[in-house]
């Protein structure tokens, strides 16, 4: 099996992706886009700051104004017009191979499928994409919002095809600020190879065609070899880790999960029990650059000293402190948001995840009726509508909680009231004529894109960044300095959190100790925080771009042989006593990831004479078996040759012959054919062979 | 090993659906169902048998319930509460979720209307389902290490599954009842093509071949409007789920295209509670529903409202739903006592009503009095109009899963005793499959696979998945170049396919079409053939106290630690080439080449399908070597006669193992010829 790491990931909105050879398959695990350097572009310039012609044809702000001034010493200070005004690219993850070589790809979250459309249209791409099936609805609700967020941008710098490249050009690109550049490259200055122009409707389509749709726990074959099954992770409604079964390795691939999950089914750990675990989830190290000094210390706390037996282990999973924290982040965000509503402000939320959204619509619409508040809540977005119609209709995608209130005949999600009793308005655009008849100020808004580039929350960014009693809900790791930096000056108030997007660094051990591996592939910097010595397993680190083997761990595969079959089989039991043989002929199949030999039905099984034989064969036993088959003959006295130890046998009779027994092989030349298979066959007897 | 299946319900009849399974070891009860016709104690099935010592929690592994009608789940709170059942129960989500509907109504009928002691509490309801695990179509549920079950989509009602289970090598499943043509709101049955030991299929229309649906529709429509038109009223008993719907989008649907006005009731605040599970599980009904779901749920009805029981007696037209759906009790009865006498109204009956129900009484014959019970008698003068269309498979459907799924035995249940034992000789007959029908409480036992499991050495799968193909000519005298084996071996990998499909693999003919497309240059007689011979040969060792192993042939001398004793068999025995005059090369080692070539080309004539290769030395086929013998005194020499001085004569020293021993005896036998054609 051999491991390599395409990207590590960012954030939840850009997971890892892999590409992993086992049998001779190639499988891809996940497609995001990277939208961290979305921010290097400038959003629509709203109506007031419409843009001269001659600015936006030069498509760079400053720096093609005044071409002799630019000097790295001289660079001016980042702002608006240092952003790119041209129709937007966006990055995506390089692969090392050429993409018509993959067999499979496995999809483990909507995140995980937004650069799908991008591979799907390559030449040659012909593999076997894998998704659940709420997974691969989310994504293409999440890739129609992004098309729809785009045209947007799209009509209006207009859509000449040559454009869209423009700004990549090498001169205008050196004009770039040294921030931009950054952002746009990497540290590495990597080529532009991974900036892609947007996907069209079509693509999508085309792409989702491709797509075979899985629910959890639901095996799937591929080519007779390889059983895949998606586990549910608890990251994201319908997100997914995976089994991979093949002949000679079980392997499982963990992808960000979370135990304890408000809306989607929880982490299914317990189906993960494979003796290869692919670990590849970057969250506990995401913001552990800050605390990279002191955690050079192996990941042994006390409490995991005693470790071993199943149920403290299973309570260490289980425990809901990492719930309580959630909930209590949640708690915060509604707190602020009521303080801003009660001063006349309003909330903008550009969170693009689903399970935090409607957690917050919760809470949110909660704590407003604690407060006596009427403030409407607005939904924006080209897909809200069916994004809730959806969730509200997959109970078997849910977390318990929800299921259960599905059971007593209650509605699975408090959205479905906040709609009837219109507390909840959902609009598919800001200008919707729906939106505009109800709009009302202070207001709480949902709406995308977290990059602040697209989609509706630019339009409302630009109404309420200059209100002090107004907030903004941001995720961590976005870069706020260089995402707020169109709609400077800001007196709006802004609160960034961060929301668990997987498996806290705490339970890594104890999730391992409870799946009892024998491999583990860890990422570097993980791999590094745990002792080796002291696991039962072996581990193998990785890093970003490197290729890994991983040695098999077994020479044979399971083998079924139908009873059938087998009942035919003619059994020989060895001289030296318990070993029977016997020769083994069937068709060989492959299904499932199972060897099986069944009958061929077109030969009945006959005794067959052994065609291969070993040991010494013992001259008088011989005789004697000769002798009982009427058969006589009289060993040669004299040695020809003493040197190489041959012993001959003369057959009298009515034919002659004679057997002449060498070291490692013995030769029969008798003229009769009848008598020749006879001696073979005594000669059979005293010998071992099948 | 055997499946042993005990039939505690449905056996040979409709109604407490329930059967028993035993496989390998583990005990899995399919459905619990109660009988509508029966108010003793043969409405329940007859859990003793399960054990003697009603010890249900180690007698069964598990419970599965296929779908939330009353006779496959009507037990159940019966069975875990009262009976003491703990064990898992696995439904779907949807039944999971309208089960405690269906029990629920069928209790109060029972309770509040019919006066009975209630058998089990609306508490023992919600008890019974707090024990259940939902579970997902298609989802690999491992109930213990070696039990497996996976749910199917039945397509009969909401929520409707077919069961898989395995346990081992044996494999079965349990159909539950199912539909094999897609309704107004469901899809039609899926299953898996599997590996089957046993399959248990409902056999409710086990002689019925039914035509389009949509004729029937159409009937049915008329039959309403035609009564509504006339001021009539059109009472349909249904049970809340399932039928209802499809019925409502049916006349929802007609109503609109066709503007009508008519009021639609349904009974109580079920249906309309239950449709709003069913706008929650939308997810389960047929493509054509879900696609549409995000800009209008089906669902949601226009024309339906609520009834309010004062409107009995209301005039005018209307359509109404009651429960339930056989007209056994409830509020069906109650309509329907007022509303059968009036010629007007219009009565329609489900396509099956059990025994002993007014609704099985309306449809056998055209009665003009029912009664009801000693005292009641009630006057039946409306019209009665029977649907025709049902959420049961047809015989056809039934033929149809039973051949797709070819399980070695299969098990009719739920059906009507005579009907059953036609398609029971049915499927014998025509699929060639042993099938049983047993009546309650008897047991069928079945044989079921059983695979020896071995290890299988790389070496060994290697062998048997490598394709090793052979390239034999005909009429084709020289060996095949190696610049023609590539090409043809290109031929060959291009027609991989058409190798593969053939039913043979081991033995193919290219044929000339392939030959003229592929290369014209192989130019090699007028057939190719070509084998893909795979070695699909092995050794098995079975070592007392270790796990049995599969070996290439090559490798078992290595893993006994042994030496080989090859045994072969020599024969030296005389050729003659003509006369001594035609040899005019002296040399004996040139003589010798050329007696060899000479060999060489006769054989390879002879034997046209077997590559005769000249090594100098000696002549190779297969395993058999050929030599000039010049030795004075060869020990395998077979004769020293020289009958003809005149010819030349040489010895010919061959030999061979024992797996070539036709061929050797064949070749020797050329030689004899050889040297008579000379002479």
């Amino acid at each position: 099996m051999e491991f390599t790491c395409l990207s590590k990931g960012g954030c939840f909105y850009l997971p890892p992706c892999h590409m992993l050879n086992v049998c001779g398959f190639r499988i891809q695990f996940d497609c995001p886009v990277d939208f961290s350097a979305l921010p290097i572009f400038s959003p629509v310039p709203s109506d007031l700051d419409v843009l001269s012609d001659k600015e936006l044809s030069s498509h760079l702000g400053h720096g093609s104004l005044d071409l002799d001034n630019v000097s790295e010493e001289t660079e001016k200070p980042l702002d608006v017009g240092s952003l790119i005004k041209a129709e937007p690219c966006y990055k995506i993850i390089k692969n090392l191979w050429n993409p018509s070589f993959t067999n499979i790809v496995l999809i483990s979250s909507p995140m995980g499928m937004l650069g799908l459309p991008f591979l799907t249209r390559e030449k040659g791409f012909s593999a076997k994409i894998y998704a659940t099936e709420a997974t691969a609805r989310l994504g293409k609700i999440m890739m129609d919002d992004l098309i729809a967020m785009h045209m947007e941008v799209k009509q209006f710098y207009g859509s000449e095809d040559d454009a869209i490249s423009q700004w990549m050009g090498q001169e205008d690109l050196k004009l770039l600020h040294h921030k931009l550049r950054e952002v746009t490259f990497g540290q590495n200055r990597a080529d532009l190879s991974g900036w892609m122009p947007l996907y069209s409707a079509a693509d999508v389509k085309d792409c989702m065609q491709k797509v075979e749709t899985l629910r959890y726990g639901e095996e799937t074959c591929y080519n007779g070899a390889l059983v895949i099954k998606a586990f549910s992770s608890g990251l994201e409604i319908g997100s997914c880790n995976w089994t991979i079964n093949c002949p000679k390795r079980d392997i499982a691939y963990i992808s960000s999960s979370i135990f304890f999950s408000s809306n989607s089914m929880e982490f299914d750990y317990l189906a993960l029990q494979m003796e290869t675990i692919i670990y590849s989830d970057f969250s506990s190290l995401e913001f552990m650059n800050d605390v990279e000094n002191d955690t050079r210390v192996p990941l042994i706390d006390n409490n995991l000293q005693p470790l071993g037996k199943e149920e403290t282990l299973a309570n260490l999973l289980s425990n809901a402190a990492e719930t309580v924290e959630e909930s209590e982040k949640l708690y915060f965000i509604c707190s602020c948001a009521i303080q801003s509503v009660e001063s006349g402000g309003s909330v903008l939320i550009p969170i693009n995840r689903l399970g935090v959204n409607l957690q917050l619509l919760e809470q949110i619409s909660a704590s407003l009726d604690y407060s006596n508040l009427k403030v409407p809540i607005y939904f924006i977005s080209s897909v809200a509508e069916e994004l809730l119609t959806f969730v509200n209709a997959i109970p078997e995608w849910l977390c318990r909680r929800r299921q259960q209130k599905l059971f007593s005949g209650e509605p699975m999600f408090t959205f479905v009231e906040l709609l009837k009793e219109n507390k909840l308005h959902v609009v598919p655009a800001i200008h919707s004529p729906k939106l505009l008849i109800n709009w009302q100020e202070p207001c709480i808004v949902f709406c995308p894109h977290w990059s602040l580039r697209l989609g509706p929350v630019v339009h409302l960014l630009r109404r309420w960044c200059g209100d002090p009693s107004s907030l903004l809900v941001l995720e961590k790791g976005l870069d706020v300095e260089l995402a707020l930096l169109p709609f400077k000056p800001m007196s709006m108030k802004v609160l960034q959190c961060s929301f668990q997007s997987g498996i806290k660094l705490e339970k890594v051990r104890p999730l391992l100790k409870v799946l009892q591996p024998k491999v583990v592939v860890l990422p570097e910097n993980l791999s590094r925080l745990i002792d080796t010595n002291t696991e039962s397993f072996t581990v193998f680190s990785y890093s970003e771009g490197k290729s890994l083997r991983v040695p098999n761990l077994k020479d044979s595969s399971e083998l079924e042989i139908a009873s059938d079959s087998a009942m035919s089989f003619c059994w020989r039991k060895l001289h030296q006593g318990n070993i029977n043989i016997t020769r083994l002929k069937g068709e060989l199949s492959l299904n499932y990831g199972k060897f099986k030999l069944l009958s061929e039905n077109t030969e009945v099984a006959m005794y067959q004479r052994p065609l291969i034989h070993w040991g010494q064969p013992n001259l008088e036993n011989l005789l004697t078996v000769l002798s009982k088959m009427g058969i006589e003959g009289s060993v040669q006295q004299e040695m020809s040759d003493a040197s190489n130890n041959v012993r001959v046998i003369h057959i009298h009779g009515l034919t002659t012959g004679l057997i002449e027994i060498q070291e490692s092989r013995t030769i029969i030349s008798v003229v009769d054919r009848t008598l020749s298979a006879q001696i073979f066959n005594a000669l059979d007897s005293v010998l071992d062979g099948v | 090993m055997a499946i042993d299946c005990l039939v505690l319900g449905a056996g040979q009849e409709v109604g407490k659906s329930c059967v028993v399974v035993t496989i390998n070891g583990k005990r899995i009860m399919f459905d619990c169902g109660m009988h509508l016709g029966y108010v003793d104690h043969r409405r329940y099935p007859d859990f003793s048998r399960i054990s003697a010592s009603r010890d249900y929690n180690n007698a069964l592994s598990c419970i599965i319930i296929t779908h939330f009608h009353l006779d496959h789940i009507g037990a159940l709170p019966y069975f875990t509460e009262i009976c003491g059942y703990n064990g898992p129960i696995y439904m779907t989500y949807p039944t999971m979720a309208l089960a405690p509907i269906t029990l629920e109504d069928y209790r109060k009928v029972m309770v509040d209307r019919r006066g009975e002691a209630e058998q089990f509490t609306n508490d023992h309801i919600m008890e019974c389902l707090k024990k259940v695990v939902p579970v997902d179509l298609k989802q690999t549920i491992q109930v213990d290490e070696d039990l497996q079950i996976r749910a199917y989509y039945a397509g009969h009602v909401l929520g409707a599954a077919m069961f898989y289970a395995k346990v081992g090598d044996a494999a079965m499943v349990y159909t539950g009842d199912y539909n094999m043509t897609p309704d107004r709101h469901l899809g039609a049955a899926q299953i898996d093509r599997m590996q089957l030991d046993l399959l248990i299929t409902e056999s409710t229309y086990a002689t019925t071949i039914r035509d389009s649906k949509y004729a029937r529709e159409r009937e049915f429509l008329k039959a309403v409007h035609n009564c509504l038109a006339s001021g009539g009223k059109v009472l349909i008993p249904t049970f809340a789920l399932g039928r209802a719907q499809e019925l409502c989008v049916l006349l929802d649907d007609y109503w609109e295209r066709m503007n009508l006005k008519f009021p639609i009731y349904v009974s109580a605040g079920l249906t309309v509670q239950a449709n709003m599970y069913y706008k929650m599980l939308i997810s389960w009904t047929s493509q054509k529903v879900k696609e549409t779901y995000t800009t209008r749920n089906a669902f949601d009805f226009k024309n339906v409202q609520k009834f309010d029981r004062s409107m009995i007696d209301a005039p005018g037209p209307c359509v109404l739903f009651a429960t339930p759906g056989m007209i056994s009790s409830g509020f069906s009865l109650e309509v329907f006592k007022r509303w059968a006498p009036s010629k007007l109204n219009l009565i329609t009956l489900p396509g099956y009503c059990v025994a002993g129900t007014v609704g099985h009484k309306l449809m056998s014959g055209k009665p003009t009095k029912i009664d009801l019970d000693k005292d009641t008698q009630i006057d039946v003068q409306c019209q009665v109009h029977q649907l025709a269309f049902s959420p049961h498979t047809d015989s056809k459907g039934i033929m149809d899963l039973v051949k797709f799924l070819s399980p070695k035995h299969v098990i009719l249940v739920h059906g009507e005793k005579p009907k059953m034992a036609v398609l029971k000789e049915r499927i014998h007959s025509e699929l060639g499959i042993p099938c049983h029908d047993p009546a309650n409480n008897e047991t069928v036992s079945i044989s079921s696979t059983l695979s020896i499991k071995a290890e299988a050495s790389s070496m060994f799968i290697q062998s048997c998945s490598t394709p090793n193909f052979k390239f034999l000519k005909r009429n084709l005298i020289d060996k095949i170049d190696p610049d023609l084996k590539d090409l043809s071996y290109k031929a060959v990998r291009t027609s991989n396919m058409l190798i593969r499909e053939c039913s043979n693999p081991h033995f193919k003919h290219l044929n000339r079409n392939l030959d003229a497309k592929f290369d014209s240059s192989l130019s090699c007689g007028p057939e190719l053939q070509v084998s893909d011979d795979r070695v699909n040969e092995g050794i098995l060792v079975m070592e007392n106290g270790k796990k049995t192993k599969a070996l290439h042939q090559d490798e078992l001398l290595l893993l006994l630690g042994e030496q080989e004793h090859e045994v072969r068999f020599a024969h030296c025995r005389p050729i003659y080439f003509g006369s001594l005059d035609e040899i005019h090369v002296k040399d004996s080692l040139s003589r010798k080449s050329l007696w060899l070539s000479q060999l060489s080309f006769k054989l390879s004539t002879e034997l046209s399908d077997r590559n005769v290769q000249n090594l100098g030395e000696y002549l190779q086929v297969e395993s058999i070597t050929l030599s000039i013998c010049s030795k004075e005194n060869c020990p395998y020499r077979t004769t020293n006669r020289i009958e003809n001085e005149s010819t030349a004569m040489v010895f010919c020293c061959c030999s061979w193992l024992v797996a070539d021993e036709i061929l050797a005896w064949k070749i020797i036998s050329i030689l004899e010829k050889h040297d008579l054609g000379s002479t």
